[in-house]
């Protein structure tokens, strides 16, 4: 649930610690992905929630193909539908596996679509983040002196906010609306990406190739983007994967709270939330039926999480 | 190290005064909190004599500039709709956040450590798996949801816990806290637990990866050769090692302890001032919301201040870079 | 995980037996889970109904409304006009301040001095005490004199909450609140006051009227719903307000519960632009500008007609409503006895639209809040849908009220309504019609606090004529009169279209029940036991 807690669960210092001996053994072996590859899988839960992960993205994706109705289309959607059990008959003669929701939305396809809002608002935000908090990180790494001290401090006072409470704040000043969250979301986490990037890259930097590709003549960004930068990844990689899954908890959290997304295009945290006054009226399916989409979701996000980091981790394989 | 201090309380005055522009002015833009306060019934006249009484008429920069002025004599401003200083209304219930957050801190070592020991010391055992399986469902369920869930289980189903609401306080030692008396002890069983169960799957990994580290080590391995039985050895000097970062993150956590408690608050009608917080927001009570803010800013910059002191007399390396830098 | 949770668990419910040993419960104590938390205990600071419900407890005005907001006799035992311009109220003999002080005149003269006065209040009572001046006849009777005849001088009375001249009238709110001078006349005793937290109230014996049932009262406030419900299953609560919709019927079955429910005097409404004939969410059906279709009153008439108050009151509100036709429900003072709700006809209103020139219909945006009224942001939702199925495309903006009240009321840059086509609620405070006759279709008139929330600037000289009059006419017989005739005449004209009245619910052990108030408020003093 809370951003806050990756570091430490994610490992960003873990990651960026280990930066070093994987640069190694990246070295040492000819075929990294492959290895990389054939290791992920020999964990079956990581198959199987990868599995889930991308059969869910694939449904969000087609949603429009695959749900019986748009239930952002107020012209399909009918009040009359409301609150039905799973299984039921709607008005417009399809059947309702998951039943609806109190405005009538099937929630088959109100969670289908919720999830492509969730998983939007999750990826947007992490993508934007992690492209400030790399330049920020790789520039402080690669400049250093009182840039880099200037950048750190920064970095270090917004960390040492709960993003949660950095969200919460940001939705307080900004307003409600899908824009506003990403915006929040983004200043919550770049400063995790810029720390975990500038772990890995500080070490890269004394790197016998970027003396040699400095003496070349490369300029500076080249030498940044295309030489360091690809060995900072992995940790990247890591810290992204969890965070988006915070992200997209955190997104929850705010339209719980009142200050997340619009209640009329529901995104699976909306619907949560919505279905939260139905939860000691005996009608489960509304809260339950998201809440588990939701929680399918984010574990299957961080069990690959998990294991991208004790793949990429050496020192965890004793 | 005297210009080291002087440097970086100039930095902290420096973003705490940024934090109060931004706050102030971000705050200011969002809605009009009139119309939350004022009664329907009341016509133009009234809600322009509202507006006048507020200050709301004056210009923002006007009205910043008398904030600053306010927080140098240590006032933050009263609250629109309660008329109490912002920062009484807010240390009010800072108590019963603090408690709320404490007994959180407290359930997460105490069920945390055991389990992560264990996980970390039978890791192929099919309990440890459970015990990690667990721990991922515990930071991937959303609080408020969990939260729900065990008032409908061990309040409304088995009726062993108070649903809500902070229970009796007693004073001891100068401190009063519901933690002291019994009623308030099984009020508060149910929301920390709740705030806890984030924090108990931190602790369970870190414990547990801490342990699967410490058993290679080599005092570990001394310790066996020397014969000393493995009660021993995992309570006293595994224990011991692994126990320090763990305490230390935890410490570290207790500020978003805090954030989180909004939450936990909103759902168990703890008198908190995260509570405080998100009502204010949904009503717009700005003075409110910005002291909350400039006193969690101030609070995590001195925190933060303590911390980077502590260290720069325990490691002299951190001295060197900052003259450095 | 399981062991160390359950032990944990255990040790938490041995915690919680041994408290409930600890402390023994007398029947006669009443704890109320309450929505709406009161900023004050000082019954003076905030005109707004958490307060003022939390105020009737221990003060009380000249005049009372009984549950159905029906005047009666309180600090006063009778009122008459004595002119056009003078009210006289006799006061009640032998009433004792909770501090045993008597009561008399110059508390009523003092209460009424301090209740516009009161420091960084958030909203004055300066809204009913402006243009009134209250004179001591003698000790036992206050004349209450205005500059033009005012006829509904009793309502605003019953709002003023009566303070002791020794210590009410000179504390401050912060007294008030830490109990100091919290001195009435009240059923109830002030106990303490703990912010977020908790009221306690004590029973007053010594009270002129019933005695109250209850001598221990706790009014806690539960914001969440859910959790209020829950607090109630528990049994941690005797007594909730405001159940949600979704949780009634289930409630309803419980056979360990009782329900009260009551119609209010609150009715759901939309209003329309009548104003600008550019209008900035009416567009042609391809999107393009169109002269605003709103002013035409067929169109009005359509949209009405298109509207099925029956499936928005069993659906969206699970039937804690009542169809409107009219500004209040049936029983209260200047409703029309002629104005029915509009009858769902899909058919017509296509036919009238196709009659106003809008044969395929129009594009409209319905802005509404969504943590205001019951169920609000879902009503917009269903209207949009109704609407759009008799070729009126609409969609649906919904927002917080923190944001949405200053768009509608004032959000265009030249400080005129922002809207087009609002869902906004109305609770009639006084208990009779002017009130939402004067602030919803009187023509806006910024000098003279006409139409303050007249969100879509309808303007009738007709309506307008028949309100000033109404308002300027003691007989009651006839002021009823015009106040149903300016209903009737703004209604059909489609000055604003009525949805429904709600329907509040209060859920209590069983045994124990609530004469609901029309006013929505709840009262430790209307519960009582069966």
């Amino acid at each position: 649930m809370s951003t806050e807690a990756t570091p430490n669960l994610a490992g960003a210092d873990g990651a960026a610690q280990a930066a070093p001996e994987l640069a190694e053994t990246g070295a040492v072996v000819e075929t990294p992905f492959k290895r990389f590859v054939s290791e992920f899988f020999e964990s079956r839960v990581a198959m199987g929630a990868l599995f889930t992960l991308v059969a869910i993205i694939v449904a969000a994706i087609l949603a429009p193909l695959i749900t019986p109705q748009d239930p952002y289309d107020l012209g399909q959607v009918d009040i009359m539908d409301g609150r039905l059990p799973p299984g039921s008959e709607a008005f417009a003669e399809y059947t309702m596996v998951l039943g609806s929701d109190g405005a009538g939305r099937d929630l088959y396809s109100a969670i289908l679509y919720g999830l492509r809002i969730s998983l939007a608002v999750g990826i947007t935000s992490g993508l934007i983040a992690i492209a400030i908090g790399m330049s920020v990180g790789l520039l402080a790494a690669y400049v250093g002196g009182r840039v880099e001290a200037i950048i750190m401090r920064i970095v270090d006072l917004q960390l040492s906010f709960p993003a949660a409470l950095v969200a919460l704040m940001l939705v307080a000043l900004l307003g409600k609306g899908i824009d506003k969250i990403i915006l929040a979301l983004v200043v919550a986490q770049w400063a995790y990406y810029a720390r975990t990037v500038r772990g890995s890259a500080l070490v890269e930097r004394s790197k016998e190739y970027v003396e040699a590709a400095a003496s070349l003549g490369l300029s500076h960004a080249r030498i940044m983007f295309r030489h360091i930068l690809p060995n900072c990844l992995a940790p990247l990689i890591v810290v992204g994967t969890i965070q988006t899954a915070h992200a997209i908890a955190l997104e929850a959290t705010l339209s719980f709270l009142g200050v997340g997304l619009p209640q009329t295009e529901p995104s699976l945290g909306v619907l949560i939330a919505n279905g939260f006054e139905y939860m000691l009226s005996g009608k489960y399916w509304i809260s339950v039926f998201p809440g588990l989409a939701l929680l399918i979701t984010i574990v299957s996000i961080n069990l690959v999480g998990d294991q991208l980091r004790d793949v990429l981790n050496p020192r965890l394989k004793r | 190290m005297s210009e080291f201090m002087i440097r970086r309380f100039f930095q902290s005055a420096i973003v705490i005064l940024a934090m109060s522009a931004i706050v102030f002015f971000g705050v200011n833009v969002v809605g009009d909190p009139v119309d939350m306060l004022i009664n329907p019934e009341a016509d133009q006249a009234d809600i322009e004599a509202t507006i006048r009484a507020l200050g709301l008429d004056r210009p923002i920069g006007e009205q910043y500039l008398f904030f600053l002025k306010g927080i140098w004599v240590g006032d933050f401003g009263k609250s629109f709709i309660f008329g109490q200083p912002a920062l009484q209304l807010i240390l009010q219930r800072m108590p019963a956040t603090m408690e709320l957050a404490f007994a959180a801190l407290f359930l997460s070592i105490i069920i945390g450590i055991p389990l992560g020991l264990f996980a970390g010391l039978k890791p192929e055992s099919k309990v440890s798996k459970g015990i990690m399986a667990s721990s991922i469902m515990g930071f991937s369920l959303p609080t408020f949801w969990v939260g729900l869930m065990m008032i409908i289980i061990f309040a409304v189903e088995l009726g062993w816990l108070p649903s809500t609401g902070r229970g009796d306080t007693a004073t001891f030692l100068g401190i009063t806290s519901s933690l002291f008396t019994l009623d308030g002890l099984s009020h508060v069983c149910l929301p920390a637990f709740n705030l806890a169960l984030l924090k108990i799957s931190l602790v369970v990994r870190l414990t547990r990866a801490g342990t699967r580290e410490a058993v290679h080590q080599d005092y570990i391995k001394f310790a066996r050769a020397k014969g000393l039985s493995n009660r021993r050895i995992v309570g006293v000097h595994l224990l011991k090692n692994i126990l320090i970062p763990v305490v230390t993150v935890i410490g570290l956590e207790f500020g978003s302890l805090i954030a989180f408690s909004v939450v936990t608050e909103t759902i168990f009608a703890w008198p908190g001032m995260g509570k405080l917080l998100i009502e204010s927001i949904l009503v717009l009570d700005r003075p409110v919301i910005v002291a909350y803010l400039m006193i969690i800013v101030a609070l995590f910059v001195f925190i933060n201040l303590v911390v980077d002191i502590v260290y720069s007399l325990l490691d002299p390396r951190v001295r060197l870079r900052d003259q450095g830098a | 995980m399981r062991n160390v949770t359950t032990s944990v668990g255990c040790a938490c419910a041995a915690v919680a037996l041994m408290a409930g040993l600890a402390t023994s419960v007398s029947a006669e104590s009443l704890t109320i889970g309450i929505s709406a938390e009161a900023t004050s205990v000082d019954p003076h600071f905030h005109n707004l109904t958490p307060n003022n419900q939390i105020a009737t407890h221990i003060f009380g005005g000249l005049v009372n409304q009984d549950s159905k907001q029906t005047m009666l006799p309180g600090l006063a035992v009778s009122w008459k006009p004595i002119d056009d311009l003078t009210w006289e109220f006799k006061l009640r003999e032998g009433v004792k301040f909770h501090d045993g002080t008597d009561f008399n005149a110059d508390d009523v003269v003092c209460s009424f001095t301090r209740a516009p006065d009161v420091p960084n209040s958030p909203s004055s009572f300066g809204t009913y005490t402006k243009g009134k001046t209250v004179v001591k006849v003698d000790d036992m009777t206050v004349h209450i004199k205005t500059e033009t005849p005012y006829p509904v001088m009793v309502n605003d009375v019953s709002l003023i909450h009566i303070v002791s001249n020794e210590k009410g009238c000179s504390g401050t709110t912060e007294q008030f609140n830490n109990g100091d001078v919290t001195v009435g006349t009240g059923p109830y005793k002030f106990v303490s006051y703990t912010p977020g937290e908790k009221i306690v109230l004590t029973g007053n014996p010594d009270y002129w009227g019933d005695k109250p049932v209850f001598s221990d009262v706790t009014l806690r406030p539960i914001k969440s719903s859910p959790s209020r419900v829950a607090a109630l299953l528990a049994g941690d609560v005797d007594m909730i307000d405001g159940v949600p919709t979704a949780d009634l019927a289930t409630l309803k079955k419980n056979d360990d519960l009782q329900i009260s429910e009551g119609v209010s005097n609150r009715v759901i409404y939309l209003h329309l632009d009548h104003f600008r004939d550019d209008s900035p969410f009416v567009k042609a059906k391809d999107g393009g500008p169109i002269k605003n279709p709103l002013r035409d009153a067929k169109v009005r008439k359509a949209i009405s007609m298109a509207i099925s108050r029956e499936a928005i009151a069993e659906r969206v509100m699970e039937g804690q409503a009542i169809p409107a036709g009219q500004l209040l429900p049936d029983g209260f003072f200047g409703v029309s006895e002629n104005l029915k709700p509009m009858e769902y006809d899909a058919k017509g209103a296509k036919a009238l639209l196709t009659e106003a020139g809008y044969p395929d219909g129009f594009q409209l945006r319905i802005h509404g809040p969504n943590d205001r009224y019951i169920n609000d942001a879902k009503i917009a939702e269903a209207i949009a849908q109704m609407l759009t199925r008799v070729g009126v495309q609409t969609d649906v903006e919904t927002m917080p009220r923190s944001v949405y009240f200053k768009r509608a009321s004032r959000g265009s840059p030249e400080g005129l309504p922002e809207f087009s086509f609002v869902l906004v609620g109305w609770g009639a405070g006084s208990g009779e019609a002017s009130s939402p006759l004067r602030a919803l279709l009187h023509t806006y008139d910024k000098d003279r606090g006409f139409g303050a929330s007249n969100r879509g600037r309808y303007s009738n000289a007709e309506v307008d004529k028949l309100i000033e009059e109404a308002l300027a006419t003691v007989d009651d017989a006839k002021r009823q009169d015009l106040l149903a005739k300016a209903t009737e005449i703004a209604i059909e004209d489609g000055g604003i279209i009525p949805l429904h009245y709600q329907v509040n619910a209060w859920a209590a052990k069983k045994g124990i029940s609530y004469r609901a108030r029309t006013d929505e408020q709840t009262r430790a003093y209307d519960v009582f036991k069966e």
